[in-house]
C-alpha cells in the first residue's frame, strides 16, 4: 500500500516535473556540443592526431606533444607576454577606472555626466577589427597621423608595425581605451550607492575632498575593485586573442612583442602540423586557468565571503 | 548640501579632464569616419586627418557598385545577429526558469553542469577539432551561428537569479492550481514578466554576433559566406600581402583606404545608432555580471 501510494507519487512528479526537464534540454544539448565534448577532446594533447582516426581514435602519444612544446624556443616569451599585458592591463584598468569614475560621479550637470558616461563606455561596443582599422590610422608608415605629425614637427617617420619596443604602450593604450568603461561603469554604479550623508557629515567635521576620497569613496568601492581584479586574475593565462592577433596587424617584426598564448595557439593550429603542440599548449592554458579560478575563490571566501564565486 | 570652495575646484578639474577624455576616446572614431570620405589621393598625400583638404564619396559609391559582395556580408550578418539572438534569448530563458524553482528536483546538479562550463572549457584547438571534425560546420551558416555564442551559462545564471529574486514563486503556483501547464505559465507568465532581463542579455548577444570575426576566422572560407566583421578581416590580410610582396601586384581588386573605412563605417553604423537607447541596457548587464549569480 505505502509502496503503491509512492509510486504513484514519484510518478506524478515526474508528470510535474517533466516538462520543466524538456524546457532545459535545448541549453543543456548546446553545452554538451559546444563545452563537453570539446573537454573530452583535451585528450588530443597527449595523442599523435591522424586525420582518418579522429579524435578518439588516434594513437596515443605519451607527453612527446609536451615536450616539444617545452623545446619551442618561444615559449618563455609567450608567457612573459600573456602573463606581462595582463598584469599591466589589471592595474591601468583598475586606477583609471576607479579614476575617472571618481571624476565622473564628481559633475553635477547631469547631462554632461551622462555624456562623459556614455562616451568612456562606447568603444567597449565596436568590434576589435575596427578598432585595428582605427589604430591604422594612426600609425601607418605612409599615411598615418602619427607620422604626419612627426614630420610635420621636422621628426623623422617611424615605421611602427616594425619597432617592437613601441608594442607594450601601444598595446596597453589601446586596451585601455577599448575596456577601461567596462570597469568604469561598474565603479560608478558602486559611488551611486554610498549615503551621500556620509560626506556631509564628513565635510561638518573638516574633512578635504581627498580626505572624503581616500576615507569613504575607496573603501566603499573595495568589495567592487576585489570582484573584477579577481575575475581577471582567473583569466591572467588567457589573453585577449583580437587585442594581439588584430591589432599588430600580423607583423611578423614584432611578435616578440606581441605574441601570446592565444595567437601562439591559433598559428600552430593553422600550420596543420602543429595540431599536436597547439592542443598541449590549449591543455596547459585550461588546467593552469581552472585550478587559478579554483584557488582563488578559495582564498577570496576565506577573506570576504560575500565576494566569493560560489 | 553645503559646498566648499574646494569642492567646486573639484568638480571644475573633473570636468576638464573627463572633456580631454572625451576627445581622445571619440577622436579615432571621427578620424575613421573622416578618412573614409577623403578622397584617396588627397589621403596619399597629406595622410589621415580630421580635416580633409579634398572631399569625394567615392568609397560609398564604390561600396553601392560592389553590392553583391558587401551587401551580401552585410545581410548575412543581420540574419546571423537576428536568428541567433532570439535563439539566445529562448534557449536561456527556457533553462532559466525551472532552475529559478526553489523545488525541482536535481536543481544542484544542473547548476553545477553549468557552473562548470564557466571554470573550465576545453579551449580553441578541441572545440575547433570537433566543430569540424565531428559535426563538419565548416563552411556552413551554422559556423557563425553555433559556436560559443549561441548559448552561455553565464547569462543562464545571470537570469536564473534575476527570475529568482524578481517573481514571486506563488505567482506560478496559483496559476497551476488555475490550470496552467508550465509552457503556458513561461509564456504568459515568466517572459513577459523578466521582459526587461531578456531584452539586456538579448542586446549582449545581438552584439556579440554582430562584432564577431572568430567563427568567421575559424571555420568559414568561403567569400559567399563572409559576414561583414571577416569581409573588413580579408581586407587587413590584403594590405599585409600588398607590404609583403611590394607594390607591384597592387591591382584594382584591392581596396583603397578610404574605401576600406568606409566598409569599416558602415559595418559601425547600425552599433553607433542604436547606442544612444541601448546604453542603459548595457550599463545593466555590466553591473548585473560582476554579481554573482
Amino acid at each position: 500500500m505505502a509502496e503503491g501510494s509512492k509510486r504513484k507519487k514519484k510518478r506524478a512528479g515526474l508528470k510535474r516535473f517533466l516538462p520543466l526537464y524538456l524546457m532545459m534540454v535545448p541549453a543543456f544539448l548546446y553545452l554538451l556540443i559546444n563545452n563537453y565534448l570539446p573537454m573530452s577532446g583535451l585528450v588530443l594533447a597527449f595523442k599523435k592526431y591522424n586525420v582518418q582516426d579522429g579524435i578518439w581514435g588516434s594513437d596515443w602519444a605519451g607527453m612527446s606533444n609536451f615536450t616539444f612544446l617545452l623545446k619551442n624556443r618561444e615559449l618563455p616569451i609567450l608567457f612573459r607576454n600573456t602573463l606581462g599585458y595582463n598584469i599591466c592591463f589589471i592595474l591601468v584598468n583598475l586606477v583609471l577606472g576607479v579614476t575617472l569614475a571618481i571624476l565622473i560621479t564628481e559633475i553635477r550637470s547631469q547631462r554632461f555626466r551622462k555624456l562623459a558616461q556614455s562616451s568612456v563606455l562606447f568603444p567597449f561596443v565596436v568590434s576589435i577589427i575596427i578598432v585595428s582599422y582605427m589604430v591604422r590610422g594612426f600609425l601607418d608608415p605612409e599615411a598615418g597621423l602619427l607620422n604626419h605629425l612627426l614630420q610635420s614637427f621636422g621628426g623623422k617617420r617611424i615605421s611602427w608595425y616594425d619597432r617592437e619596443q613601441y608594442w607594450p604602450f601601444i598595446l596597453i593604450f589601446v586596451n585601455t581605451w577599448k575596456s577601461v568603461g567596462y570597469g568604469c561603469i561598474l565603479y560608478i554604479s558602486a559611488i551611486m550607492g554610498i549615503d551621500m550623508s556620509l560626506y556631509e557629515s564628513a565635510s561638518l567635521d573638516g574633512a578635504g575632498k581627498f580626505q572624503k576620497i581616500r576615507y569613504i569613496t575607496l573603501p566603499f568601492l573595495k568589495p567592487t575593485m576585489i570582484t573584477v581584479v579577481l575575475l581577471a586574475v582567473g583569466r591572467i593565462f588567457n589573453s585577449d586573442f583580437g587585442l594581439f592577433y588584430q591589432v599588430p596587424q600580423g607583423s611578423g617584426l614584432i611578435t616578440n612583442a606581441t605574441q601570446t598564448i592565444d595567437t601562439f595557439v591559433y598559428k600552430a593550429l593553422t600550420s596543420q602540423s602543429n595540431i599536436g603542440m597547439s592542443a598541449a599548449a590549449s591543455f596547459f592554458q585550461s588546467v593552469i586557468g581552472f585550478t587559478l579560478i579554483l584557488l582563488f575563490n578559495t582564498v577570496t571566501r576565506k577573506l570576504s565571503k560575500e565576494n566569493a564565486l560560489f | 548640501m553645503i559646498r566648499s570652495k574646494q569642492d567646486k575646484y573639484f568638480e571644475a578639474a573633473a570636468c576638464i579632464i573627463m572633456t580631454v577624455v572625451m576627445i581622445l576616446v571619440l577622436f579615432p572614431f571621427l578620424l575613421l569616419f573622416m578618412s573614409s570620405i577623403t578622397e584617396e589621393s588627397s589621403l596619399l598625400i597629406n595622410g589621415y586627418s580630421i580635416f580633409p583638404k579634398e572631399f569625394s564619396l567615392g568609397a560609398y559609391s564604390y561600396i553601392w557598385q560592389s553590392r553583391d559582395t558587401i551587401f551580401r556580408a552585410y545581410i548575412t550578418t543581420i540574419c546571423i545577429t537576428a536568428v541567433g539572438t532570439c535563439l539566445n534569448v529562448l534557449i536561456t530563458a527556457l533553462v532559466a526558469y525551472p532552475l529559478s524553482l526553489d523545488y525541482l528536483p536535481g536543481k544542484k546538479i544542473f547548476s553545477f553542469l553549468l557552473l562548470f562550463t564557466m571554470l573550465f572549457n576545453g579551449g580553441l584547438v578541441p572545440t575547433y577539432m570537433v566543430y569540424t571534425t565531428v559535426l563538419h560546420i565548416k563552411n556552413t551558416y551554422f559556423a557563425l551561428l553555433m559556436p560559443n555564442l549561441l548559448f552561455s551559462a553565464f547569462n543562464a545564471i545571470i537570469v536564473r537569479t534575476y527570475l529568482r529574486c524578481n517573481i514571486p514563486q506563488e505567482l506560478y503556483e496559483s496559476a497551476r492550481i488555475d490550470g496552467a501547464s508550465e509552457l503556458c505559465i513561461f509564456r504568459k507568465l515568466v517572459l513577459p514578466l523578466g521582459k526587461s532581463i531578456f531584452v539586456t542579455i538579448g542586446i549582449f548577444s545581438g552584439l556579440g554576433y554582430w562584432n564577431d570575426w572568430m567563427n568567421g576566422l575559424y571555420y568559414v572560407s568561403e567569400s559567399s559566406k563572409y559576414s561583414i566583421q571577416q569581409l573588413l578581416n580579408v581586407m587587413v590580410k590584403n594590405i599585409q600581402y600588398l607590404t609583403q610582396y611590394g607594390k607591384s601586384v597592387a591591382g584594382e581588386g584591392i581596396p583603397s583606404i578610404s574605401l576600406r573605412m568606409a566598409i569599416a563605417f558602415v559595418a559601425m553604423v547600425p552599433v553607433l545608432i542604436l547606442y544612444p537607447f541601448l546604453q542603459k541596457y548595457f550599463e545593466k548587464g555590466i553591473t548585473l555580471g560582476a554579481v554573482k549569480g
